[in-house]
């Protein structure tokens, strides 16, 4: 296992560079000069002069790319211009309300969508089948943004059960998990379902029924174990969607977070913080994919022997 | 031959009531935006200060918004916007896609690693990502929102072609044409990608669907087609600001693209049952 996670480790080096790169060229390529975006409007030439030493912007590309990682990695990722504070105190601020929904958004979809997956395999073509069916048409077609809006208006404006918008209480978090983890669940609750139908048809089930064992038995203790294995590679190949999902849904309930503020700096073309932020959501990205990944081998001894 | 073949698939496909009834409310919703300054009751830009926020009323079907501007109107000219971006879009997106996906899987090597390693890249990240990194590089607008969502889909049809190529690429017919003296161009275009279109193309209409949305989203984050041009995203945006005032400027948009979307799934899925291609999608 520990060579496992070695190996992984270090794949995901090339993709973080990578990543990192493009990142980086994105205030290369934006019309203008670089330290145009970098600075605000009037800064004067000693100013702007700090900014050329400070990322080494009369250097070569690489060595301004250089620069610029060894910057982000020490944790300095420049001032926001309109916000006019370090990078790294914006992030820190709103990363904590980002991770918090994300993760009550994934295991909401996790544990919900195993529930209803099974459910509608062990009862297949009951109503229960159909109507799990249905959310899962419903969760997988509906914009997220608009599913959020319209649980705004019922819960929040016609009901006053929850707040609106913001991050203050507790309660504030159920719209948001809600609106993000109905696509989970649909996701996980079809894998699940699919899964669970497959390994049914398996010689083994037929001899458990041979031995005399309950229908609900067989189903919940043999053939969802098995089922489980597709259902975390699910996971974790779309762990990216939960991230993704957050961005969008951040904004639309007006909450704190990575999301909100990459589109409010986007807006604003502060382009310090967007950078920070792409950056900080790749890697969000890359070590929940890598989390899944490890799962998935602790699962599965075939997945550890293959990268040997 | 395949012609023939193709053709039977999709009448197959719309005697489910399933496919003929999304087929239907497809073709009602291209219709509209084909027809949007013919059938839209008023125009989108013709504000009414005396009017603005009024509920939906037999003047207004489905009510006006912030300016007096009304709503239906403004959805249906914005089924334009949608649509005609979502699916040239799309269109960019899947021949980009076909031509990497088969130069990778016919010419194989450093070229297929070159190509892999930048394509799967990219597929680990949510389309939303790629699509935001790339609207700020060219920043808001129409065309930039046409190139970001063409390239967050790039993966996806580059990596399906390329499955399908290598499962064909060793065929007889593939070889008698080598030994016949084709050259590469003629063997790909003519040989391996009709072969391989099908499931391609069926993907791509799938992803038309989910490119509405992101079409949306973008609008949404104001960062697609600005104002005064009606966006359906745009509108949900300019919407929430008066969600206790007008919940219908919310409530129309969202649903013209929830139909939208649902209809191009449905007949997606429809589809992909009546050519029994459901195999050869997963593959990627």
């Amino acid at each position: 296992m520990l060579v496992y996670l070695i190996r992984r480790l270090l794949l995901l080096l090339p993709v973080f560079l990578a990543v990192s790169m493009v990142v980086f060229m994105i205030i290369h390529l934006v019309p203008g000069d670089p330290i145009d975006n970098m600075v605000q409007i009037g800064a004067s030439p000693q100013q702007r002069a700090i900014l050329v030493a400070r990322y080494g912007l009369d250097q070569p590309l690489l060595v301004q790319y250089g620069v610029w990682l060894r910057n982000m990695l020490g944790g300095d990722m420049g001032d926001a211009i309109v916000m006019r504070q370090p990078v790294i105190d914006l992030i820190a601020e709103n990363l904590p309300h980002s991770l918090r929904l994300g993760g009550l958004a994934f295991l909401f979809s996790t544990i919900v969508g195993i529930t209803t997956g099974a459910l509608a395999a062990v009862y297949k073509d009951s109503w229960i089948d159909r109507s799990v069916m249905t959310l899962i048409l419903l969760g997988s077609t509906l914009p997220s943004f608009w599913l959020g809006l319209l649980l705004i208006l019922l819960f929040a404006v016609q009901l006053e059960w929850f707040p609106v918008s913001g991050a203050r209480t507790w309660t504030a978090l159920v719209l948001p998990v809600l609106t993000i983890g109905l696509h989970g669940v649909a996701l996980v609750s079809r894998v699940t379902r699919a899964a669970m139908l497959d390994v049914g048809r398996r010689d083994f089930v037929l001899m458990l029924h041979a031995k005399g064992l309950s229908h609900r038995r067989i189903q919940l203790q043999h053939v969802l174990r098995h089922a489980l294995l597709p259902v975390a590679t699910i996971l974790s190949l779309r762990i990216g969607w939960i991230v993704g999902g957050a961005v969008t849904i951040e904004f639309v309930f007006a909450r704190p977070g990575l999301g909100s503020l990459l589109i409010t700096s986007l807006a604003q073309r502060d382009y310090p913080v967007v950078q920070g932020c792409l950056l900080m959501l790749a890697m969000a990205v890359m070590l929940g994919t890598l989390l899944g990944d490890l799962v998935q081998a602790a699962m599965d001894p075939r997945i550890r022997e293959q990268l040997r | 031959m395949t012609g023939r073949i193709r053709t039977s698939a999709l009448w197959r496909a719309l005697r489910t009531w399933r496919g003929a009834l999304s087929l239907g409310c497809l073709m009602l919703v291209a219709l509209v935006a084909v027809l949007a300054p013919w059938v839209a009751p008023y125009a989108y830009d013709i504000q009414n200060l005396s009017a603005t926020n009024q509920a939906p009323s037999q003047a207004h079907w489905l009510g006006t918004d912030e300016f007096g501007r009304d709503v239906l109107s403004r959805i249906i000219h914005g089924a334009r916007t949608s649509l005609s971006v979502a699916m040239a879009a799309i269109g960019v997106s899947v021949l980009m896609g076909m031509c990497l996906g088969a130069a990778a899987a016919y010419f194989g090597g450093a070229l297929d690693r070159a190509i892999s390693a930048v394509v799967d890249l990219t597929w680990s990240f949510p389309e939303v990502l790629i699509a935001l990194i790339f609207v700020a590089i060219l920043g808001p607008g129409l065309y930039s929102t046409m190139i970001a969502i063409s390239i967050a889909y790039l993966a996806q049809f580059s990596r399906l072609t390329r499955a399908q190529i290598l499962a064909i690429k060793g065929e007889t017919y593939v070889e008698a044409a080598t030994s016949l003296g084709g050259g590469h161009l003629h063997i790909v275009f003519r040989h391996l990608l009709p072969n391989a279109l099908t499931p391609v193309i069926v993907a791509g209409m799938l992803a038309t669907g989910d490119a509405i949305i992101l079409e949306a989203t973008l609008g949404f984050f104001g960062l697609g087609v600005q104002p005064p041009k009606p966006s359906w995203g745009a509108m949900m945006a300019s919407g929430t600001a008066q969600i206790f005032l007008a919940p219908w400027t919310i409530i129309g948009p969202g649903a013209a693209i929830a139909l939208a979307v649902l209809s191009i799934n449905q007949f997606g899925d429809a589809l992909i049952e009546a050519l029994d291609i459901r195999s050869r999608l997963r593959e990627t």
